[in-house]
């Protein structure tokens, strides 16, 4: 059921693409049904799934039997909870670019097929087909930044681009050299997860090959220092590219470092848990403390987000169940504050007045002018604090809590990190909404727009959404927690000794 | 061999000889019915009589499944090497289908027959283990392709071209010859595997070093390899667009075909190796430098070119680097990977210039800033642009990915320990550079707007077919590369 995500986006990429260039309301009306047909499978796919522990098989075909490649999709607790996050990411980001005038079959089109590579990503349990649906969200990344992006849009979108090209092909060496290895010690020829999570690499070779991998993947989950297309890429995209780029894209780095990196090379990242963590707290912190200082709105949020992807690193560097469980949570409240905070800055802010400047947004006042934007940005602020009740809570707090036993210094200094980040979320939400800085005398001819139903949709969903994660986290974890507790899973490689330290 | 079978040789032959036949029509009919048409129902019809030829020839190549050979290794008929045939013929008839809308020149009946001439020197190069074979099927196909590079007669460059192509073509002939002298001084046969028995137990000696490099350069230069490449780029820009494409493609696919049969075939015992810290002289390692300075050098300067032509040029030194790559890893698996990858670029490569060929006629030139707004003028035709290019680059799930992947596991497999995997990692790394200058023709076509009034580009119905034939190919041996592979 869950591979009718994957379908169901691109069948609407095709439709997109068939239809009359000047049917703007078809094609956004096309899109949304789309998405919200793709959210919908997600959800019902994770619920009807009876043990999230488990890897449950969705299809398996054999795809090119020479090297082993087989059509395999699957999922597993931790599948499900990004299934579900990108399909609400779809829904939102769709109804955050209701407003797109330019091109906008195209813009649709490129949007549709970046979601179905990372539906298709979260559901392939053969690395080649991860790979392949990994590598196919490079290039809808590329055209939506380059041609309906703001600020050095290009240079933005090229950034992006190669950094995520060459990330890629850093895992493709460790993928090729692994393959070969596994090839010796198998037998046969694989490329399926499952059993390549069973194969015991030689150590040395672990010791180099870990690295290369797991990098790759974490230059797309923003880790320092390699974080440097994020904040360009985010502030240069359009609002939808910006809430896919913060919501789920930068899943899917984390997430091939955890379900390929980690899992193929146990003893590699055993060998280097305690680089990653360090690299992961000098994210949390200089993400946090770079985004004090920022003038352009969007470029708090940009640096903002490199800073919670550090959590994620942090929780996965840990390698215990407690958090593991925060590292996945992390993810989805990420995923969802992100993306609300780049509607509000992108959508209800930028395109209304078209400066992102505080030193202009603070003698605006918005916070009178568009108070649902005002509300709706206190409120997403509140929850990418942590506080009590929203997901980024229970998410953090577990991976500090997991953090902790294994790291205590490095957990001290990313408490400093959340505390910048109260810092500058709240002079965000001042110099953005509530300065008392004298206002300008309002130009009346052109008075701000008012919000949009489609925005308000959105923005509803998202805190909804982060509401109810936060109250009743076991939702989620009900998913999560199993797959790294069954001593059958193919994490169990990594909890064995990790887990006691 | 006692007594000539003529009958004998013409019935294994027979593909060839469809084809021979076929330009006998193509320029017959040329010179008698078509007389007076119009250029383009000359092109039209000479295109359908050597696309029916070709087709006829394919299919009986394809059906058959004959091995025979032919006066000690003069002629080898085998399956293998009938589907290369195919992959040839199907590379001229893509070709041919896209020159159809050319307006270069009137000599239509010429240009077809020679295109189809050059087909048959390379069918030829393809079906033999002899040395003296080689060398006459290799330069019969290469005069053909010397005229099809001069043939834009209203254009200096065109000429210039082919005068540089031939100078460069001739003294890599003259150094293939001089080592394939050496060898048979050696070994005493022109024949392959007589050739690896007479050089099997003789030691390195200075002659069979000679010989070597000799045999290596004269390749160099047919398959446009660093340091013998600087003929490429010229030759690629200058020469009528559709013979540009079919260098790139039939050739490459021949060359590349009989450059592994010679080597592995040939200099059985002369491998040496090219593993990291296994150092030891013979062939691979010279491939190994040839082709990591083709990949790094080739990528490098494609970076800098602003004409697309050019651009493809460059790009296809360094793809020539990576099918070396196939050719110096010596396994059977390589083997069939470096078919597999050379293949599917040449249908590629087709694909690419026949989209340059369109933009070029209807902007008039090939400057990445001719291709700006495409995406507007001809979406369909921009949309092909988008899946060679991405193929190219090694985007997948196009054929150039997995192309990449099947080449590279098997380089990598192929060295014990992992030996060859520095060359893989240049590869690879050399690989995410391409992908700039790929994405820099593709941010014109579909990121800028093109300057003033651009009104949408007609393509002619014929080169539209083959382009999108070509591309749902790429697309189809990226997803279901079995299709493929079960022949190679």
């Amino acid at each position: 059921m869950l591979a009718w995500t994957i379908y169901i986006t691109f069948f609407g990429v095709l439709v997109l693409m068939l239809l009359p260039r000047d049917q703007q309301r078809a094609a956004r009306i096309v899109a949304l049904l789309t998405a919200i047909a793709g959210c919908v499978v997600a959800f019902v796919g994770a619920i009807q799934q009876a043990n999230p522990g488990e890897v449950a098989t969705i299809v398996k075909a054999p795809w090119i039997p020479s090297i082993g490649a087989n059509y395999y999709l699957a999922a597993d607790g931790i599948s499900l909870v990004l299934v579900v996050l990108t399909g609400l990411a779809a829904v939102s980001g769709i109804l955050f670019s209701w407003n797109i005038e330019k091109r906008t079959k195209e813009f649709f089109a490129f949007y549709l097929a970046l979601i179905g590579g990372v539906y298709g990503v979260f559901l392939s349990f053969d690395v080649l087909l991860l790979f392949v649906f990994y590598e196919l969200t490079i290039i809808p990344k590329y055209f939506l930044i380059a041609r309906w992006g703001s600020t050095r849009k290009e240079y933005g979108a090229m950034k992006l681009a190669l950094y995520s090209f060459v990330g890629s092909h850093l895992v493709l060496i460790g993928l090729i050299a692994a393959w070969v290895v596994a090839k010796g010690q198998l037998g046969h020829a694989s490329l399926d997860l499952l059993e390549l999570s069973k194969v015991a690499f030689p150590i040395a070779f672990q010791h180099w090959v870990f690295p290369l991998v797991f990098v790759g993947f974490a230059i797309l989950a923003g880790m320092w220092p390699f974080h440097t297309w994020a904040p360009t890429g985010h502030v240069a995209a359009p609002t939808a590219g910006s809430m896919l780029l913060a919501g789920v894209v930068m899943k899917l780095g984390a997430y091939g470092c955890l379900r390929v990196a980690m899992v193929m090379f146990p003893e590699g990242v055993r060998m280097w848990q305690g680089e990653i963590a360090c690299l992961a707290v000098a994210g949390i912190v200089y993400g946090a403390g770079v985004a004090l200082v920022q003038r352009d709105f969007k470029f708090v949020i940009g640096y903002s987000s490199v800073s919670h992807m550090g959590f994620v690193l942090l929780g996965l560097a840990t390698l215990n169940t407690i958090g593991l469980d925060g590292a996945v949570l992390q993810m989805f409240s990420h995923g969802i504050i992100a993306g609300l905070l780049f509607g509000v800055v992108g959508r209800m802010v930028y395109d209304r007045t078209h400066t992102r400047d505080f030193n202009d947004l603070e003698t605006m006042q918005l916070g009178k002018l568009l108070p649902f934007a005002g509300v709706t940005f206190v409120i997403a602020g509140i929850a990418s604090m942590g506080l009590p009740g929203f997901s980024g809570f229970v998410a953090e707090f577990q991976v500090l809590m997991g953090a902790w036993t294994v790291f205590p210094k490095l957990t001290i200094l990313s408490g400093l990190g959340i505390l910048i980040g109260v810092a500058y979320t709240l002079r965000a939400i001042q110099k953005g909404f509530y300065s008392d800085a004298p206002p300008k005398p309002v130009d009346h001819a052109h008075p701000l727009n008012p919000i949009s139903i489609p925005e308000r949709f959105g923005a509803v969903m998202l805190i909804g959404a982060s509401l109810v994660v936060g109250l009743f986290p076991g939702l989620l974890m009900n998913w999560i927690e199993p797959c790294f507790n069954s001593p059958l899973s193919m994490f169990a490689r990594l909890l064995v000794k990790g887990g006691s330290q | 061999m006692n007594t000539v079978n003529y009958l004998e040789i013409l019935r294994l032959a027979a593909p060839e000889t469809i084809v021979t036949v076929t330009v006998l029509i193509v320029l017959g009919a040329d010179v008698t019915v078509m007389r007076g048409k119009s250029i383009a129902a000359r092109f039209n019809v000479g295109a359908l009589l050597s696309i029916l030829g070709c087709i006829f020839a394919a299919l009986l190549a394809f059906t058959r499944h004959t091995e025979a050979n032919l006066f000690n290794g003069l002629m080898v008929v085998d399956p293998s090497s009938d589907f290369v045939k195919v992959a040839i013929l199907a590379l001229t008839v893509f070709t041919i289908l896209i020159s159809t809308s050319a307006r270069f020149t009137d000599h239509v009946g010429e240009y077809l027959s020679l295109i189809l001439l050059g087909t048959i020197g390379l069918m030829f190069l393809v079906s033999t283990e002899d040395l003296l074979m080689v060398f006459i099927a290799l330069e019969f196909a290469s005069l053909a392709l010397y005229i099809l590079t001069a043939f834009n007669k209203h254009n200096e460059k065109s000429a210039e071209a082919a005068l540089k192509y031939f100078l460069f073509g001739g003294m890599s002939a003259a150094f293939l010859l001089f080592g394939f002298s050496l060898l048979y001084g050696i070994s005493g046969s022109t024949n392959l595997r007589e050739i690896a028995v007479g050089i099997a137990g003789k030691g390195f000696d200075p002659l069979l070093l000679v010989a070597l490099v000799t045999t290596i350069i004269g390749f160099g230069f047919k398959v446009a390899a660093v340091p013998f490449h600087l003929w490429a780029p010229d030759a690629y820009e200058g020469a009528p667009t559709p013979s540009a494409a079919f260098i790139g493609s039939g050739s490459k696919v021949a060359s590349f075909y009989v450059l592994a049969k010679i080597f592995t075939l040939g200099f059985v015992g002369a491998e040496g190796s090219a593993v990291w810290h296994g150092y030891l002289s013979g062939w691979t390692p010279v491939f190994a430098i040839v082709a990591a300075l083709s990949m790094v050098l080739g990528n490098l300067t494609a970076i800098v070119q602003s004409s697309v032509k050019r651009l493809l040029a460059y790009s296809a030194i360094a793809h020539a680097g990576y099918m070396l790559l196939g050719v110096l890893s010596n396994t059977p698996a390589s083997a069939s990977a470096m078919m597999f990858y050379v293949i599917t670029y040449a249908l590629t490569t087709i694909g690419a210039f026949g989209v340059v060929m369109v933009v070029e006629e209807a902007t008039g030139g090939d400057a990445i800033k001719n291709f700006a707004g495409l995406s507007r003028r001809a979406p369909g035709l921009s949309l092909c642009l988008l899946i060679f290019l991405l193929s190219l680059g090694g985007i997948p799930p196009l054929a150039g990915f997995i192309g990449k992947f099947f080449l590279f596991s098997a380089a990598v497999s192929a060295g014990a320990n992992l030996g060859l995997l520095w060359l893989v990692i240049l590869a690879i790394a050399m690989s995410a550079v391409s992908f700039y200058y790929y994405l820099r023709v593709l941010k014109a076509a579909y990121v800028e707007d093109a300057p003033g009034e651009a009104p949408a580009i007609k393509v002619p119905l014929l080169t539209f077919l083959a382009l999108v034939l070509l591309a749902l190919l790429v697309i189809l041996f990226g997803c279901v590369p079995g299709l493929l592979t079960q022949f190679l």
